[in-house]
């Protein structure tokens, strides 16, 4: 049913306009249309306006550039000054909102983001699909596989749907326990927006009609070895699914296909991880012999798509506490997501491009 | 009306102003040692209430409401962590006996603390009143506040025909307050744990007491005041957060040094600067306010920021005044834009 479902979505075509189909959609997309070749649309095309005229000027911290682009340049560098010396007297006289998981949605949008997106466009060059499947207002919930030993596909997810949705939405990843536990990285994921996945914050956020998004592979998908690639893990206990139930919000899968490759696990320090109290410790081709060298991720080419909403809220509800109906779901759920990998690996020319 | 602990600001403040009220005959203040405050014209029964006698007091008195207020962290005067936790364990042991004892209680308002939820990286992010904690407060205060409440749970249940209210209250701070964390936010420069940066959630002095009054008295229409309920400000604020708006900078220090520090200050009786403090600025704790709201009926008047606000003016300015900063950059905005030859239309709102 749910394999039925996706497959007309960007099957059966050639690969030029599969790529150029999704492409279209997107607002940064859609300026280009007079290209007609795939390959140069992908790499100029994940490219916001925002991002681009960062780079323009070299100035760290600015605000979206809102002049008009006809002004002569020192009149927008001027603005842009201004908006980042004011955006500094807010950080440093403290005047600025964090809700209550600690989500600093300024500086989210004007440092962290911008700290995440040359990664995001420039060294994995993601492409994303199917953005227009996560709704513009009221809560879903992101179901997504995991991989690469460090979450870097969650932080691109959550750049993926900042800089491409329409509604400009913010993504609120749920993370393991091991992110709040570990200094320096507990409380940036705290200011991404990142909380605790636990049942109590993901019906939080989603009662608040929060875009929320989980992995529920967890440490088993993240730290699987190299030669399980693309082969999802169990979804946990399927709580994602009561969840999502509890709060009529749709669920929608979102296979990423690149961030298994970043850091191919060949291998994994069972002892020396038990030592530091981390779920695995990866051994790598690169890591870690080539000690700090080697944690640096492989350059591959990642495709984020998100997948058509499954619907929860023709339920009864007393479904969320039916086992029968969990399991049913989650497999659904698992199995196109499974799927969609599947096509976006048969679509993939290769790793790297 | 009896009311414990009133030799503490907040008891003191909060006899003063139940007075006040229509429907309160008589508050008898009862403490061990005499307030250095004046109690409006309380009846002022001095008596330690880890001491049988307090029975005696209640039954003499016939008070109908009890307000048990002497759930405290730290010692007034200069007593020990020993004593403290006595008068709020054993303390609220006899004065939980007395209620049992006289018939004439109908209502008991006890003040906990959020304490009580501990603080742990595997907490959910934002508590409820039935949020059990990961990891029970291994001692101090947090320790003493769970037991009490403990101990309240099982007075309720013997006695059902007396509403039981247990407040919850997040961080106290105003201009008064004598908190740790107030004492915390008055150092000139603030240790923080490296790589933390907690979330805060305070309570103003004013709400305190006022929610206080409305549990005190018989509930108002539409709304139940027995039960328990978390107090505290809306919004949040981040520790980093707190010290700009106060203007006085950090010094982050690694977790294993905060921890020996504190230690260490705590052996030489400097400061009450207990394990849980230190939990609570490494890994913050936030709780939910919805039951405050809809079945107690009462909202704060003063958000967290805006006690937070409060309490700063009542305290000088840091090392690094807020305004002397905001001002810099405003100069430096005002350089640039004279710099850059353009009238300056718009300075850095």
């Amino acid at each position: 049913m749910a394999d039925a479902k996706v497959i007309p979505f960007d099957d059966d075509r050639s690969r030029g306009s599969a790529v150029q189909r999704p492409s279209r959609r997107r607002n940064s997309g859609s300026r280009r249309t007079g290209t007609t070749e795939p390959v140069p649309v992908r790499e100029v095309q994940p490219l916001p306006v925002r991002g681009a005229a960062q780079e323009d000027v070299s100035v760290t911290q600015e605000e979206e550039p809102s002049g008009p682009p006809g002004r002569a340049d020192d009149g927008g560098l001027e603005r842009r000054i201004a908006g980042g010396l004011a955006f500094l007297r807010r950080r440093l006289t403290g005047d600025y909102e964090v809700d209550d998981f600690g989500y600093d949605a300024e500086l989210t949008d004007q440092v962290l983001m911008s700290v995440l997106r040359p990664l995001y466009e420039k060294y994995f060059r993601v492409e994303v699909k199917g953005v227009e499947n996560i709704p513009a207002e009221g809560g879903a919930l992101i179901v997504a596989n995991h991989s690469g030993t460090l979450p870097l596909d969650g932080l691109m997810m959550q750049v993926a749907v900042h800089d491409h949705h329409p509604a400009g939405r913010h993504l609120r990843l749920l993370a393991a326990d091991l992110v709040f536990v570990l200094p320096v990285v507990n409380e940036l994921a705290r200011k991404l927006g990142h909380t605790l996945a636990c049942s109590e914050d993901a019906e939080r956020l989603l009662g608040q009609g929060e875009l929320v998004g989980v992995m529920p592979e967890g440490f088993k998908g993240i730290g699987k070895p190299f030669s399980e690639r693309y082969k999802l893990q169990r979804f946990g206990r399927g709580g994602f699914v009561s969840t999502a139930l509890r709060q009529d919000v749709p669920i929608i899968p979102c296979s990423i296909v690149g961030a298994e490759e970043i850091y191919p696990m060949i291998g994994n320090a069972k002892t020396l991880a038990r030592l530091l109290g981390f779920p695995y410790f990866p051994l790598t081709p690169t890591f870690p012999w080539l000690g700090p060298l080697g944690a640096v991720p492989l350059p591959t080419k990642w495709t984020i798509q998100f997948g058509e909403p499954i619907p929860t809220d023709g339920y009864p509800p007393e479904a969320a506490e039916d086992p029968m109906l969990m399991f049913n779901l989650t497999d659904q759920v698992r199995e196109q997501i499974q799927h969609t990998l599947y096509k976006l690996l048969v679509q993939r020319r290769s790793v790297f491009f | 009306m009896l009311v414990t602990g009133v030799a503490r600001q907040l008891g003191g403040r909060f006899v003063r102003r139940i007075q006040r009220d229509p429907d309160v005959d008589r508050v008898v203040a009862v403490d061990a040692v005499p307030p250095e405050h004046h109690l409006g014209g309380a009846d002022f029964v001095q008596a330690d209430i880890r001491q049988p006698t307090i029975g005696r007091v209640l039954a003499e008195t016939g008070a109908d409401t009890v307000v048990h207020m002497d759930v405290t962290g730290t010692p007034l005067g200069g007593g020990s962590r020993t004593s403290v936790k006595e008068t709020n364990v054993i303390g609220t042991m006899q004065l939980l006996g007395a209620c049992q004892k006289s018939p004439a209680v109908k209502r008991l308002v006890v003040k906990s603390s959020t304490n009580v939820y501990g603080s742990a990286p595997r907490d959910p992010a934002v508590c409820t009143e039935t949020t059990p904690p990961k990891s029970l407060p291994s001692g101090g205060f947090a320790k003493d506040t769970v037991e009490v409440e403990g101990y309240v749970r099982g007075f309720a249940r013997r006695r059902p025909d007396v509403a039981v209210c247990v407040l919850r209250f997040a961080n106290i701070l105003g201009p008064g307050a004598d908190t740790p964390l107030a004492s915390y936010f008055a150092l000139p420069v603030l240790p923080t744990v490296f790589g933390y940066d907690p979330r805060l959630q305070f309570v103003h002095e004013d709400d305190v007491i006022e929610v206080l009054r409305i549990s005190s008295h018989e509930p108002r229409r539409g709304t139940l005041n027995s039960g328990t309920f978390n107090i505290a400000g809306d919004g949040v604020l981040v520790l980093s957060q707190c010290s700009r708006r106060l203007g006085r900078p950090t010094v982050p220090l690694l977790l294993p040094a905060v921890t020996w520090a504190g230690s260490l200050v705590r052996t030489l009786g400097m400061t009450d600067f207990s394990p849980e403090q230190i939990r609570l600025l490494t890994h913050g704790r936030v709780v939910d306010t919805t039951q405050m709201r809809e079945t107690l009926g009462f909202r704060p008047k003063y958000s967290t920021a805006e006690t937070f606000a409060d309490f700063a003016r009542g305290r000088g300015p840091g090392l690094l005044p807020p305004q002397a900063l905001a001002g810099a950059v405003d100069r430096i905005a005002a350089l640039a834009l004279r710099g850059s030859g353009h009238p300056p239309t718009q300075s850095a709102n």
